[in-house]
C-alpha cells in the first residue's frame, strides 16, 4: 500500500513536468509557424499566384507520396509490420516505365497516337511492381510469417539493398532521362490556380485511384476479407477466408499503386535511377505516420499534408523567420512536422483505426 | 578494500603502456646497413626509412567508384604515367603506388582511408583525394599523423586560403595542383557581370564544401563590381522538387542563376526551370562540376536555355579550367591514349601527374642515401613541397604559396548551344578566359 502510494506520489510530479514541456512545444511551434508565416505573408516577397503556385506544387508531390504511402498503409494494417522495400517496389516500375518509353519515344506512336505509349508505360510499370511486391511477400516475408516482428522488418532493409543494387547492376548506376511528352507540355488555369498539365495529371489520377481503391476496399467482398484479415487473422482464418491470399492481394494491390506512382513520377520528374526510390519511400512512409498509419484515408491526407509543407513551409515559415538557405532544410521541416503532429496527435491526423477499433 | 588496491596496479599498468609507447616514439631511426654514427635523426613528424631495393610508396587517394569513378580513375592514370616517365625508378628505388585508396567522394570515405594510408608507415606521402569533401576529414587525421597530401582536383577554398585568409579547412601537409574555387567563382562572376550584363543573380548550392566554396567565391566579387545577389540559398542532395526554390528566385527578379552543384539535382533544376512564370529570361549557369557528358548530351534543355541580358545565342553556360596547352601535356595525352586506348575521360589527369611529380621533386631534394638505405624526414619532406617555385609542370608554371595553393589556373567559360549538344563541342565553345594576375 505504501508502495502504491509513493508511486502515485511520484506519477503526480513527473506528470505535469511532462505535460508542462510538451505543452511549451506545441505553444513555441505555433508561435514560430504564425510569427514566420505573418512575417512572410506581409512582406510581399512572393505575390499571391506565386504562392498559389507554391500550393499547387505541393498537391501533386503530395498525391505522388500518397499512393506510395497507401502500400505501406494497407501492409501495416494487415501486419503490423513496416514493409521498407515499398520504396524499390516504386522504383521498379518507374524504371520498367523507362525502357517502354525509351524503346516507344524513337517509334511514330510517340508523336501521332501518345497515348498508347502512355498507356504501355503506365501498364508495364502497374504490373512490374505489382510483380515484385508479390514476389516479395512469397520470398522474403511468408516464410517468416509469426516470427517476431523485428525479424521481416530487418528481411524488408535487406530486400530493399537487394533490390537497389540488383537494378544498378542489371541497368546500370547512371540517372535515366525520360523523353517529354509533347502533350502535357504548357499550363492550365483553374479558378486562379496555375497548373501544369503533368500536375493535373498527376493529382487528377492519383485521386481517381484512391478513390477506386477506397471504394475496393469499403464495398467489394473481397474489401471486407482485407478488413477482416487487418482486424483478427485468426478469426477471419476460422471464418473461411483465405489468410495468405489475402495478404499477398494486399501487396499486389499496394504494388500497384506504387507503380502508378511510378508512371506519374516518370511524368512529372523526367527522371530515373536506382536511387529513386529511396527517399519517396521515406517521405511516404512519414505521410502514412502522419495520416496515422493503416488507415487508408489517413495515408492519402498525410501524403498531400506532407507535399504541401514541403514546398510551402520554406518559403512561409522558415524565410519568414529569416533561415538562410532555407529551401535546403525541407527535409528536416517535412519530418519535424511528423514530430509536430505526433505532439499534437500521438496516433496521426486521422488516427490509427484498427488500434482504436482494437482498444 | 578490493577495490581501491586493483584500481592502483590498473592504473600503474596504464602508466606503464604510455610509458614504453613513448620510449618506443622518442628511439632514434635504426637500419641494419646503415653506420651508428651516420644515422640522421628525424624531426618532430618523424620519418620513412627505406632499405636498399625496397621501394618508395607514395599513396594514391582518389574516387575510384560510384558516380565520380571517372573523375578518380582519371587521375590514377596520370599518376601511372608520372611513373612510367620516371622509368619506374627513383633514387636508385623502385617507386610503387600504395593503394589505390577510395575517398568515396565523400566525408566517410576520406576518413576511412586516411586512416588506412596512416596505418603504413612506409606510405612517403599522398596523392589525392579527388573530392574536397573527402579532403577535410582526411587532412585532419594526415596532418597530424605528419603526413603530406598532394591533391589534382580538389578547389574548395576552405582547404587552403579564402579572401587571402587561411581557410577554415587548411591543414599543414596539405597542397594541390588544381585551382581554387575563389578564381573560379571569380571568372564566373566577371563573365556574368561584364560580358554578359547582369546585375542581379542567384546562387543555390548543395551544402558540399566544394559547391559551397563556389558559390562564396562567385558571390563576394559579384557583389565587389556592383551586382546584387538576390538569393543565397541551398538545397540537399537527393531533392527533386526544385520548383519551390526556383518559385523563390523568380520572385527576386533574378537574371542569372549559378548553381555549381553536381547531377542529378542540377538535372531537376535545368528542367523545372522552364516552367516557373517569372523565369523565361533567366540564364543559369553551371561549373565543373557539370562538364559531363551525362549531364550536356541526353538533356534536351540544356540546350535551350534563356540568353543573360547581352547573350546572343540560347543554352546554359559552364565555367571550368581551361585545357594545359604544354608541350608536355600533347605528349602526355598521347601515352594516356597509348596506355589505354581512350581519351582522357575527366578534366585532372595532368593536374594529377603534376601533383605526383611535386613529391618526386621533394623527395629528391630531402632524402638523406645512407649506404643504400633512404633517409626521408616528413617535416623536411612538407617544406620542401611547400617550397616548390617555378616547377615546370604539364599545367604551366607551378609555385606554391604559404597555405598550399600550387596551381598555375586559367579558367575558361563555355556554352551549350542549340548547334553545340556534346561535351567536345561544348569545351571548344570558348567565350571567355580568365586568368588572376600574378
Amino acid at each position: 500500500m505504501a508502495q502504491l502510494a509513493r508511486v502515485g506520489a511520484r506519477r503526480a510530479v513527473q506528470l505535469p513536468l511532462l505535460d508542462g514541456f510538451v505543452w511549451l512545444v506545441r505553444v513555441a511551434a505555433l508561435l514560430a509557424v504564425v510569427w514566420g508565416s505573418y512575417r512572410s505573408l506581409t512582406s510581399g516577397r512572393l505575390t499571391p499566384g506565386q504562392w498559389r503556385d507554391l500550393v499547387v506544387i505541393g498537391l501533386s508531390q503530395g498525391a505522388v507520396y500518397a499512393l506510395i504511402a497507401l502500400g505501406y498503409t494497407m501492409v501495416y494494417g494487415v501486419l503490423r509490420f513496416i514493409n521498407f522495400a515499398h520504396g524499390e517496389v516504386f522504383m521498379t516500375g518507374t524504371m520498367a516505365a523507362f525502357f517502354v518509353a525509351d524503346a516507344l519515344s524513337r517509334t511514330g506512336l510517340w508523336t501521332d497516337q501518345v497515348w498508347i505509349p502512355l498507356l504501355a508505360m503506365l501498364g508495364v510499370a502497374v504490373l512490374t511492381s505489382t510483380l515484385v511486391a508479390v514476389l516479395l511477400e512469397r520470398v522474403a516475408y511468408r516464410p517468416l510469417r509469426g516470427k517476431p516482428r523485428l525479424i521481416p522488418f530487418i528481411t524488408a532493409i535487406g530486400a530493399s539493398f537487394f533490390l537497389q543494387y540488383a537494378f544498378a547492376g542489371l541497368f546500370g548506376v547512371d540517372v535515366k532521362n525520360f523523353p517529354p511528352v509533347a502533350l502535357f507540355e504548357g499550363k492550365l488555369d483553374f479558378f486562379g490556380f496555375r497548373f501544369l498539365k503533368t500536375q493535373l495529371l498527376v493529382i487528377g489520377s492519383a485521386l481517381l485511384m484512391m478513390g477506386f481503391l477506397y471504394a475496393f476496399v469499403e464495398k467489394t467482398k473481397t474489401g471486407k476479407a482485407i478488413r477482416a484479415v487487418a482486424e483478427d487473422q485468426e478469426i477471419a482464418r476460422l471464418m473461411g477466408i483465405d489468410v495468405d491470399r489475402t495478404i499477398a492481394l494486399v501487396f499486389a494491390i499496394g504494388g500497384a499503386m506504387a507503380g502508378a506512382a511510378g508512371f506519374l513520377w516518370s511524368q512529372h520528374f523526367g527522371q530515373v535511377s536506382f536511387r529513386t526510390g529511396f527517399l519517396p519511400g521515406i517521405k511516404a512512409f512519414t505521410a502514412a505516420v502522419l495520416g496515422g498509419i493503416g488507415n487508408i484515408p489517413g495515408a492519402m491526407i498525410g501524403g498531400v499534408v506532407l507535399g504541401l509543407v514541403e514546398s510551402v513551409s520554406p518559403s512561409l515559415i522558415l524565410i519568414g523567420l529569416g533561415i538562410p538557405a532555407a529551401h535546403q532544410l525541407k527535409d528536416v521541416v517535412a519530418f519535424l512536422a511528423l514530430v509536430l503532429v505526433l505532439i499534437f496527435r500521438p496516433m496521426g491526423i486521422l488516427g490509427e483505426r484498427l488500434a482504436e477499433e482494437r482498444a | 578494500m578490493r577495490k581501491p588496491w586493483s584500481f592502483t596496479v590498473a592504473l600503474l599498468g596504464a602508466l606503464a603502456l604510455v610509458a614504453a609507447a613513448c620510449a618506443e616514439e622518442e628511439a632514434p631511426p635504426t637500419s641494419p646497413g646503415a653506420q651508428p654514427g651516420a644515422t640522421p635523426t628525424f624531426g618532430p613528424l618523424g620519418g620513412v626509412v627505406i632499405g636498399p631495393g625496397e621501394p618508395i610508396k607514395i599513396a594514391v587517394f582518389e574516387a575510384i567508384s560510384g558516380d565520380v569513378a571517372s573523375l578518380g580513375t582519371d587521375q590514377v592514370r596520370g599518376v601511372e604515367i608520372a611513373i612510367d616517365d620516371l622509368g619506374g625508378q627513383l633514387l636508385g628505388h623502385p617507386l610503387e603506388i600504395a593503394g589505390p585508396f577510395d575517398d568515396l567522394c565523400n566525408a566517410e570515405g576520406g576518413t576511412t582511408g586516411a586512416q588506412r594510408i596512416v596505418a603504413d608507415e612506409t606510405i612517403v606521402a599522398v596523392v589525392g583525394t579527388s573530392c574536397s569533401g573527402a579532403a577535410v576529414p582526411a587532412m585532419e587525421i594526415l596532418s597530424e599523423a605528419g603526413y603530406s597530401m598532394v591533391s589534382g582536383s580538389n578547389t574548395s577554398p576552405i582547404l587552403t586560403s579564402a579572401g587571402g585568409e587561411e581557410g577554415v579547412a587548411h591543414k599543414p601537409g596539405y597542397f594541390r595542383t588544381a585551382h581554387n574555387d575563389e578564381i573560379q567563382g571569380r571568372a564566373a562572376a566577371t563573365f556574368a557581370f561584364q560580358e554578359l550584363g547582369v546585375r542581379k543573380a542567384a546562387t543555390i548550392n548543395d551544402g558540399d564544401p566544394y559547391t559551397q566554396g563556389l558559390t562564396a567565391g562567385f558571390e563576394a566579387p559579384f557583389k565587389e563590381m556592383g551586382g546584387e545577389i538576390v538569393v543565397s540559398t541551398a538545397i540537399s542532395k537527393g531533392d527533386t522538387d526544385m520548383r519551390p526554390v526556383l518559385t523563390e528566385i523568380a520572385a527576386a527578379g533574378a537574371e542569372l542563376i549559378f548553381f555549381p552543384i553536381f547531377q542529378p539535382e542540377a538535372d531537376f533544376i535545368v528542367k523545372q526551370a522552364k516552367e516557373i512564370e517569372g523565369l523565361e529570361n533567366t540564364a543559369l549557369m553551371g561549373a565543373d562540376g557539370l562538364l559531363s557528358d551525362t549531364f550536356i548530351e541526353p538533356i534536351p534543355e540544356v540546350h535551350d536555355t534563356p540568353p543573360g541580358p547581352n547573350g546572343t545565342e540560347r543554352g546554359m553556360y559552364f565555367s571550368g579550367p581551361a585545357s594545359p596547352d604544354t608541350p608536355g601535356y600533347r605528349e602526355f595525352v598521347e601515352k594516356y591514349r597509348q596506355k589505354y586506348g581512350e581519351d582522357p575521360i575527366q578534366a585532372f589527369h595532368a593536374h594529377a601527374y603534376d601533383a605526383f611529380m611535386l613529391i618526386v621533386e621533394a623527395i629528391k631534394k630531402v632524402a638523406v642515401d645512407v649506404q643504400g638505405t633512404l633517409y626521408i624526414d616528413r617535416q623536411a619532406l612538407r617544406d620542401a613541397i611547400g617550397q616548390t617555385s617555378g616547377h615546370q609542370g604539364l599545367t604551366g608554371t607551378l609555385t606554391c604559396d604559404q597555405f598550399g595553393d600550387c596551381a598555375d589556373p586559367k579558367i575558361q567559360i563555355f556554352q551549350a548551344t542549340p548547334d553545340r549538344k556534346t561535351l567536345p563541342e561544348v569545351k571548344e565553345n570558348v567565350l571567355f578566359e580568365y586568368e588572376p594576375q600574378a
